[in-house]
């Protein structure tokens, strides 16, 4: 048979020229240049940061569990979650209004993104809280017909809760909008054209089909904006909210231990930094699945 | 009840001055299965897009199983159907597209079941049961659980055509259900379709397998510039195709 043959001539191959040749790996001539410059610069930092008693490591050590300091941290922390979750929910009716067919709804939600991602931050937080200087009282009601059905003053609504709240989701809103877009846009077609073959309503494609898909793309730049608006809720300091930074600010203008307590809010945002990113991490192995994975 | 599955009267089709449906006339009748040939921009799926609600036609008179499509007759006015009324209409008719588009995040079974709960509001149970069912009818029993990057196209196609049958329904429209396939995976689709063919359903196919045209179907319909030129027995038009459109048409692809 010509197996037999083809095992015979493979026998009778001659030897690669390599063969029984040992390979040496590159040398690392010069790979302890990095490492050296690493040690070098961890050593200086040991020695100018940790070792240095003007940062005052033990004050801040003892100013990281105080009551007042743990306080600001939790108006921080529910006021990231609430603002990033008010923004998401945001930015998911704005996404949908600025697709939709009709001209005015999508411009509507045109002029809201341009407006809120073309002006600061920090001015729109001061004008939410500056709102009673503009309109004394709110109220709901008929334009132009002198018919309302509720109002209020504006002083008992807006305070800096509710400023800080307002500017930040409505902000986040326009940001989370375009992220949701972009998401959105990258599902293909025949996803929405399947799913609405089968008796879907446009409601309920966009929920159960689009926006799981849409995750694994919305996810990575959202886990982004958390991380942002988490340091962003420091700027409501502005507007006496007494968040992480407020409070340490408050702390270090009577006692004047300005760089210990910075340090002390800078070891918790990267405490919390870091959780966040592990949360993320664990939301995008979930959205994730069904998707192709490399050599499998 | 009418005789028809599909009945279509010159149905017109035209988006921004561009006339895709220039007037189609064509039944199907319960049972039946038809195939659709024709050149590339003829408008082969537009007219299964129609007959599906997934566009709405601008002229003509267009029904299925006796229903008009988009409308509800009330006395001499025809009220256009809102988007939940319509949706309840599409969930009646399967479709089966050239891309499969199954939903990319969930796994077969998940698939299929999707629209019976969602839609039909059947129990998760129940339902699994059915797909259970409707893979084995497929032969894909032991792929319930991969996603369909885990599939190859012919499988994906078989998973497609399941999860449309899972909705149990009355007429089954194909766009080019092969024609993303590789020759070799194609087979395998055709010999689902051929079963649900030998099970009474009815079926409207757009392909290029022009031997399952003639095989399979009881007629052929030949479409060109959005009019159905020639419609009758597979023999006939393949044969002796009357016009001189299709007869260029067959002489290129057969
Ligand atoms: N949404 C749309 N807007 C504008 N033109 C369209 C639209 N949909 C379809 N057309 C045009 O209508 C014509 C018919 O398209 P259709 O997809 O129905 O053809 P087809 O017969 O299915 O062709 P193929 O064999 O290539 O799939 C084409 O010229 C196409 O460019
Ligand atoms: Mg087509």
């Amino acid at each position: 048979m010509s197996n037999t043959k083809v095992g015979a001539v493979a026998d009778e191959r001659p030897e690669p020229p390599t063969a029984g040749l040992t390979i040496v790996p590159r040398s690392g001539r010069f790979r302890w240049v990095p490492v050296v410059i690493v040690l070098f610069l961890a050593a200086m930092l040991t020695e100018s940061v940790l070792l240095n008693p003007r940062f005052e490591w033990p004050l801040v050590a003892s100013y990281f569990f105080s009551p007042a300091i743990l306080h600001g941290l939790a108006t921080t922390v529910w006021l990231t979650v609430l603002c990033m979750t008010l923004g998401i929910a945001l930015g998911i009716v704005i996404a949908v209004s600025r697709m939709s067919d009709i001209p005015i709804v999508s411009g509507f939600a045109r002029l809201y993104i341009w407006f809120f991602r073309g002006t600061p931050i920090l001015v729109q937080l001061i004008f939410w809280y500056n709102l009673a200087a503009l309109f004394p009282e709110l109220g709901f009601g008929i334009p132009f017909t002198g018919i309302t059905f509720f109002q209020a003053n504006t002083n008992h609504i807006v305070t800096p809760v509710t400023a800080a709240i307002l500017g930040l989701a409505l902000n986040e809103g326009a940001y989370m909008a375009e992220i949701v877009r972009a998401g959105i846009s990258s599902v293909d077609d025949g996803q929405n054209e399947a799913a609405r073959a089968l008796g879907m309503t446009r409601l309920k494609a966009m929920r159960r089909i689009i926006l799981p898909q849409a995750m694994r793309v919305i996810i990575p730049p959202t886990g982004n904006e958390t991380i942002g608006m988490l340091k962003m809720t420091s700027l409501v300091s502005v507007i006496a909210l007494s968040d992480l930074l407020y409070t340490a600010q408050s702390i270090y203008s009577r006692t004047f231990e300005t760089i210990p307590l910075l340090l002390v809010c800078c070891c918790w945002y990267l405490l919390l930094t870091s959780v966040l990113s592990v949360i993320q991490g664990r939301i995008e192995a979930h959205y994730g699945r069904g998707i192709v994975r490399a050599g499998g | 009840m009418s005789a028809f599955m599909v009945e279509a009267l010159d149905v017109r089709k035209s988006i921004s001055n561009l006339d895709i449906l220039r007037g189609v006339d064509f039944t199907v009748a319960r049972g039946e299965v038809v195939s659709l040939i024709g050149p590339s921009g003829s408008g082969k799926s537009t007219f299964l897009r129609c007959i599906n609600h997934l566009t709405k036609i601008t002229g003509g008179y267009l029904s299925v199983d006796g229903e008009l499509v988009g409308y509800r007759r009330e006395g001499d006015k025809l009220y256009e159907l809102g988007e939940r009324e319509t949706a309840a209409k599409r969930a009646e008719i399967g479709m089966v597209f050239q891309r499969f588009n199954l939903f990319a995040h969930k796994t077969a079974i998940e698939n299929i079941i999707e629209a019976p709960v969602q839609v039909k509001g059947e129990k998760r149970k129940a339902a699994t049961e059915h797909a259970r069912g409707l893979l084995d009818k497929v032969g894909l029993a032991h792929k319930a659980d991969a996603y369909p990057s885990e599939l190859s196209g012919g499988q994906q196609q078989r998973i497609a055509i399941a999860r449309a049958l899972a909705m149990r329904p009355k007429l089954m429209l194909f766009d080019e259900p092969t024609s993303a396939l590789d020759p070799e995976l194609v087979g395998e689709v055709l010999e689902v379709m051929r079963g649900l063919v030998a099970d009474g359903m009815t079926m409207i196919v757009v392909t290029h397998e022009m031997n399952f045209a003639r095989d399979v179907c009881d007629r052929v319909a030949f479409m060109d510039e959005g009019r159905i030129v020639e419609c009758t027995t597979p023999a006939e038009l393949f044969d002796s195709p009357k016009t001189e459109r299709a007869r260029n048409f067959l002489s290129h692809v057969l």
